[in-house]
């Protein structure tokens, strides 16, 4: 393929109605239809309640309530509770809430009831007038209190273990204890969640005419909602059209379906005949949407003088909160991408995957890497500090060499597929980080530093990402008879300027115009058949498919032409939508290739003249032959083997204030490979914003639920989203370009990546600046406080340099 | 519980990018709320509504103010301009939103507006930033998607455009 | 996140005003908003009636005099901040605003309102103690002057009555030979202070005669110190009369111990401004 488009920093299409307030958000929909009916949702105030009685008498006879519902109003599969979307064998005790809660709720959020009224405002007044009595039950809430098991979430769930899954590869028990070294570890992180600018939202409209359902959700799988919907409500899959609107940021949340509102809202809209939307609140999202990350870990290395690994064995435990909608993805990942770069010669992982009364656990932008990260990162520096090496020189030796791929690890990944990563070369990435960072040079500025009073570390993170997960994406390409290319692909968009990106594939391997191709995502109506957008697979799957649709359609187009010019079609190119013979001046236009494609009866414009019966043909064949179909089109599917395996490593210098505690950084680099890059200048702005989000999730934001298991923290107040002023103020970004021999493009997904070596990072240089070990993130001042506190009495290090 | 009495509705002109709305509110109906349901002006977002995360920023006589703590009852005597009323008069970009598509300065686009009408106004007070007040000038809006990196940049390349339109036109 | 119903009243006369307030048990005065709308969007805040004066004439000022910066109940933090009169008769006002919230929240937002809000946590209020300024309000029953001193009852309560509407601040000038400073400490550029601290110098002759230190987020209710007799430890002094609490953002101890690393440095300045002043 020509490479015109494809790595270029073309801006980006979908920017024009952005910037002019013209985006249609799922809160956008329907405003002017005066018959639309909004939603509030009474949640609960209790993490762990039976529910005695639901008295909603005071809520019809509020002016402007049109319905109510609670549990005993759901009948068929509604009244059955929301699917397990992954099971696993190992799930053994898996469980999920109903879309309103039925006689228990195990998290202050759960919804109980529904109501539906003229406006949001009077739904809420609605939902202040709902009572509801209680038996409040003890809450589990944390690790150590769902470990402890002295009560349990589930009655039915003995010891507040949903699922206990061990893979191993080699014998890591008889490999540490041969290992001339051996150390053990502690490490934890803590809660957080995606937080999305824009909420969750559901609009349904019912249309009696048609007897069909249009839902609009901000959701990360079109395809995933509508099987859903159409299976709960018991309607014909073709009865039910699901779109995906422009969406306000996913981050993984907006992947796990359905939402009960995601339910309830079409049922409504069904029952009423009134169009109904629900519009999650950011208090709602705080209580009610998932979260992610809080796992303890207890690690055991054993390693020889060089800091080779020669057996590593991790036990971790995995808070999932109330309900195992989404299965054990979040720990497998951790379990398996825990390994990085590295290859332990001999591994075993075990966990135990819990339940709390607390909000629900799903992935989170990262899903279970920042963990695995964090305890893999945490152990090379650990094995450094302990032998007086750099850490640089210890993750080197462990580094699986470019010459070892496809490297299998032994293990099975999230996909049920071998843990098998595919290309990389991690030493050249080492390099280049180094010289970004300045890492030769660090101890000159530490010492520089330190004749000022000032304290700063250096630290730095490897990652392996497994991306573009199975198990397909689709696409059709169209090009119409104006010569305009329209492509739909399923699964949906949610900021990453799909519409840019797949545009600049299809220019190139069709050879049209940028701006006459138009993207279309999400819409199921237009692409029946998609999974979503997670795990940073949309640019790999849906651009490798729309890559391999366009070929099909270039295919065509070709045969066509070369028909048309009585050449043959290896004579063809196809540039700037023209189809010509090369070093002729004949040429076609491939608008009138589409016109050729499609034999006509009847002529609407000048262009289907050209088409009509009487135009057109060898009137001795049928206008369609037998194996061709009308329509210059083309449609494909990409279905890999296995994920493709993007890497990275970030180093970061900070400072932390001798006196307040207070963390600051001051350089921040990034060296990044994934692949070929489509748009490099999309790619660096998913780095930016992981980067940003994990020094979110590294230094400022944590779910802070108190005992009883409210969140004291459910708003932006006390959620410590960083401002511009709290990342770096620059990121410096320098990329490999490994490319991956999965798919045409040799593409890796980029989404995820930024926000993965953070929590691993940060520790690592706040441990360098103190010289005492840090094992639990995020860290705040106040935390970090305390710990110069407890290390006081230790002897201070000469040089607070573990290894660097 | 009896069901209180309905609603007072209060009859409210609302001056909008130039144009005037008259809708018919309740007292608590926020203006962001306002703006968007009763004015159709959806380029306005909703992100936190207490306040912090500043999608909802729009231009209340000419300063960046939070439209989702105001009522809009309390806005009649005010001119306000949304994201919409930024767009120039032959509908082209003007110089903070191009900047933002020059800079890749958005991903979702869902916390724009509230950074293009500060912006807007910032630049106004003080038309050639340096990158920290660049920064200052953005501190109060949340973003999740960009890392706020380009969005600095866009700050800059936006005083870059009007300096050059302004020069154009001298 | 909505509001629950309420009655509305925009009065285009304080008396008016003062009259909706005084037949209206359950009514609050709306002025900037930015503390009180969260709080009704949360229904947290659910009165029967708004009273809002934004309508009102004549309460916008920043009027700067010998004696000090009077504040009318509608001037918006962004025009206190901006007035360069203010910031030269009373420093401490625009070193302290210019950490109350985000500039967006400045700009609607008054200054007056943030006082009889009464946090704790907010700069404001504890700047008026410590300048020793005062609030004058009025109701249908007349106007009456309230110290500084006795202006908070306790957390987010002011020793306002029900039918009284705060409409103008005054905060005193800065006398020759004294000097001001601020410095806090928050989690987030604009968040409320982990620990926010104040201080106010009185020097003759190079010599500190007076010194107190007023403190944001250690206590119920704003509170200034004196330590004039403590210069040799003045945090120690001030802690004894703080309450530093933990919270989701920071222990107890982590407070105390940024008072100790705060309050020494802000006095610093504080001196050190006194002796600027004088030079210049």
């Amino acid at each position: 393929m020509t490479t015109k488009l494809f790595g270029a920093k073309v801006p980006r299409v979908e920017d024009q109605r952005f910037l002019r307030g013209q985006g249609r958000y799922v809160d956008d929909l329907l405003t002017d239809d005066p018959r639309l009916l909004h939603a509030a949702v009474l949640r609960s105030p209790h993490a762990h309640a039976r529910i005695v009685d639901i008295d909603v008498s005071d809520v019809l006879d509020l002016d402007g309530v049109v319905a109510v519902w609670t549990w005993d109003d759901l009948t068929g599969p509604m009244a059955e509770p929301l699917p397990l979307l992954i099971p696993h064998p190992t799930l053994t005790h898996g469980r999920t809430q109903y879309a309103l809660a039925r006689d228990e709720v195990n998290y202050v959020g759960e919804a109980i009831a529904f109501v539906v009224a003229v406006d949001r405002y009077v739904a809420e007044d609605a939902v202040a007038r709902i009572r509801v009595d209680y038996e409040h039950l003890e809450p589990v809430v944390g690790i150590d209190a769902a470990r402890a098991a002295r009560r349990t979430v589930h009655d039915d769930v003995p010891d507040n273990v949903g699922a206990r899954m061990e893979q191993e590869n080699g014998d890591a028990r008889a490999a540490i204890a041969a290992a001339p070294h051996t150390l053990t570890l502690d490490l934890d992180i803590e809660r957080s969640a995606c937080t999305p600018m824009e909420g969750r939202g559901t609009v349904a409209r019912w249309d009696p005419d048609t007897s069909r359902l249009t839902v609009w959700s901000s959701t990360q799988t079109s395809t995933g909602v509508r099987g859903c919907v159409a299976a709960k409500l018991e309607l014909d899959l073709a009865k039910v059209d699901v779109i995906t609107p422009d969406v306000g940021g996913g981050f993984g949340v907006k992947v796990v379906h359905p939402w009960p509102e995601e339910l309830l809202v079409p049922l409504a809209a069904k029952t009423l005949g009134r169009p109904v939307k629900y519009t999650e609140d950011r208090r709602e999202h705080f209580i009610s949407s998932a979260h992610e990350r809080a796992q303890q870990h207890h690690v055991e290395v054993g390693f020889d003088d060089d800091g080779r690994v020669l057996g590593l064995d991790v036990e971790f435990w995995h808070d999932h909160g109330a309900y195992t909608p989404y299965g054990l993805i979040v720990p497998i990942i951790t379990s398996t991408q825990l390994l990085g770069p590295y290859k332990p010669q001999n591994y075993r992982v075990a966990f135990e995957s819990l339940y709390t009364n607390t909000v629900i656990v799903t992935p989170y932008r990262g899903a279970g890497r920042p963990q695995g990260c964090f305890v893999m990162e945490r152990t090379m520096d650990a094995i450094a500090a302990y032998l007086g090496k750099d850490r640089t020189e210890v993750r080197s030796t462990n580094f699986i060499q470019p010459d070892e791929f496809p490297y299998e690890h032994g293990l099975v990944f999230q996909d049920g597929r071998e843990l098998t990563y595919d290309s990389g070369d991690y030493p050249a990435s080492l390099a280049k980080l180094k010289e970004l960072v300045g890492w030769d040079e660090f101890e000159e500025f530490r010492a520089e530093m330190a004749a000022q009073g000032r304290k700063v570390g250096i630290g730095l993170a490897c990652y392996v990402e497994g991306t573009g997960v199975g198990p397909y994406e689709g696409a059709h390409v169209h090009i119409e008879t104006s010569g305009k290319v329209k492509v739909a692909t399923g699964l949906t968009t949610q900021g990453q300027g799909h519409q840019t990106a797949f545009a600049q594939i299809v220019a190139d391997t069709l050879g049209v115009r940028f701006e006459d191709v138009e993207i279309t995502t999400g819409d199921t109506r237009k692409m029946p058949y998609a999974v979503g957008t997670f795990a940073s697979r949309a640019a790999v799957m849906s651009g490798s498919a729309i890559h391999l649709a366009a070929l099909r359609a270039k295919e065509k187009a070709l045969r066509i032409a070369a028909e048309a010019l009585e050449a043959s079609e290896d004579d063809l190119e196809i540039a700037d939508g023209v189809v010509s013979v090369k070093g002729t001046d004949a040429s076609i236009d491939l608008g009138t290739v589409a016109v050729l494609s499609n034999p006509l009866r009847y002529a609407f414009d000048e262009a289907s003249k050209a088409a009509t019966q009487f135009s057109v043909g060898d009137p001795g064949k049928p206008p369609v032959a037998e194996d061709d179909e009308p329509g210059l089109e083309g449609k494909d599917f990409y279905s890999p083997p296995r994920s493709t395996f993007a890497n990275g490593m970030h180093a970061v210098i900070v400072e932390t204030d001798p006196d307040t505690a207070e963390i600051t950084i001051l350089k921040y680099a990034v060296v990044h490979d994934c692949g070929h890059l489509i748009n490099p200048m999309i790619v660096e702005g998913q780095i930016h914003g992981g980067v940003a989000q994990g020094v979110g999730g590294a230094l400022y934001e944590r779910m802070a639920y108190d005992e009883s298991g409210q969140l004291l923290n459910a708003s932006f107040m006390d959620f410590l989203m960083p401002y511009v002023t709290e990342v770096p103020t620059s990121i410096d970004i320098d990329h490999l370009e490994t490319p991956s021999p999965l798919n045409p493009l040799g593409i890796k997904g980029a989404g995820e990546a930024g926000v993965i070596p953070s929590a691993a990072v940060f520790a690592a240089a706040i441990e360098d600046a103190e010289g005492f070990p840090i094992t639990a993130m995020p860290i705040s001042p106040s935390e970090l406080f305390e710990l110069r506190l407890a290390h006081a009495d230790e002897p201070h290090p000469t040089s607070p340099s573990l290894g660097s | 519980m009896s069901a209180p009495t309905p609603e007072e509705l209060h009859d409210v002109r609302l001056h909008v990018n130039g144009s005037v709305h008259e809708v018919h509110v309740p007292a608590r109906r926020l203006l962001s709320d306002a703006l968007r349901h009763d004015c159709g002006l959806t380029g306005t977002h909703v992100g936190c509504e207490h306040g912090v995360c500043g999608a909802c920023t729009v231009l209340v006589d000419g300063r960046p103010v939070r439209s989702c703590l105001m009522l809009a009852v309390s806005a009649v005597d005010s001119e306000i301009t949304t994201v919409e009323g930024l767009t120039e008069a032959d509908g082209s970009l003007s110089p903070v939103q191009q900047a933002f598509s020059d800079c890749h300065g958005l991903q979702c686009g869902f916390c724009t507006p509230g950074f293009l009408t500060a912006i807007t106004a910032g630049l106004e007070e003080n038309p050639d930033p340096t990158e920290d007040e660049a920064r200052e000038m953005v501190a109060g809006n949340l973003c999740r998607c960009t890392g706020y990196q380009n969005i600095v940049k866009s700050v800059l390349r936006a005083a870059e455009i009007q300096a050059e339109a302004g020069q154009e036109r001298s | 996140m909505k509001p629950a119903p309420f009655a509305y009243l925009r009065p285009a006369t304080l008396e008016e005003a003062l009259a909706a307030l005084a037949g209206q048990q359950g009514a609050k005065v709306l002025a900037g908003g930015q503390s009180l709308v969260p709080l009704l969007s949360m229904r947290l805040a659910a009165p029967s009636t708004l009273v809002d004066i934004n309508a009102l004439p004549d309460l916008s000022h920043v009027a700067v005099s010998d004696d000090g910066v009077r504040i009318g109940a509608l001037a918006r933090h962004a025009e206190v901040l901006a007035s360069r009169e203010a910031a030269e008769r009373q420093p401490l006002l625009a070193m302290a605003l210019s950490h109350v919230a985000h500039a967006t929240i400045r700009n609607r937002g008054t200054t007056v309102g943030s006082l009889v809000h009464a946090d704790a946590a907010a700069e404001m209020p504890m700047v008026l103690r410590l300048l020793e300024g005062s609030v004058d309000v009025a109701s249908v029953r007349g106007r009456r002057t309230i110290p500084a001193a006795e202006l908070f009852a306790g957390p987010l309560e002011s020793t306002l009555a029900q039918d009284e509407i705060a409409v103008e601040a005054c905060f005193p000038a800065l006398a020759p030979g004294a000097g001001v400073a601020f410095q806090e400490i928050a989690r987030r550029h604009g968040d409320y202070a982990l620990v926010g601290v104040a201080a106010h110098v009185e020097t003759d002759g190079g010599e500190v005669t007076r010194a107190r230190v007023g403190f944001v987020s250690v206590s119920d209710v704003p509170v200034v110190v004196d330590v004039t007799d403590s210069l040799d430890d003045p945090a120690s002094a001030a802690l004894a009369e703080l309450e530093p609490a933990d919270d989701i953002h920071a222990t107890a101890a982590y407070r105390a111990h940024l008072v100790k690393v705060l309050t020494p440095r802000v006095l610093a300045d504080a001196v050190h401004h006194a002796r600027d002043r004088k030079k210049s």
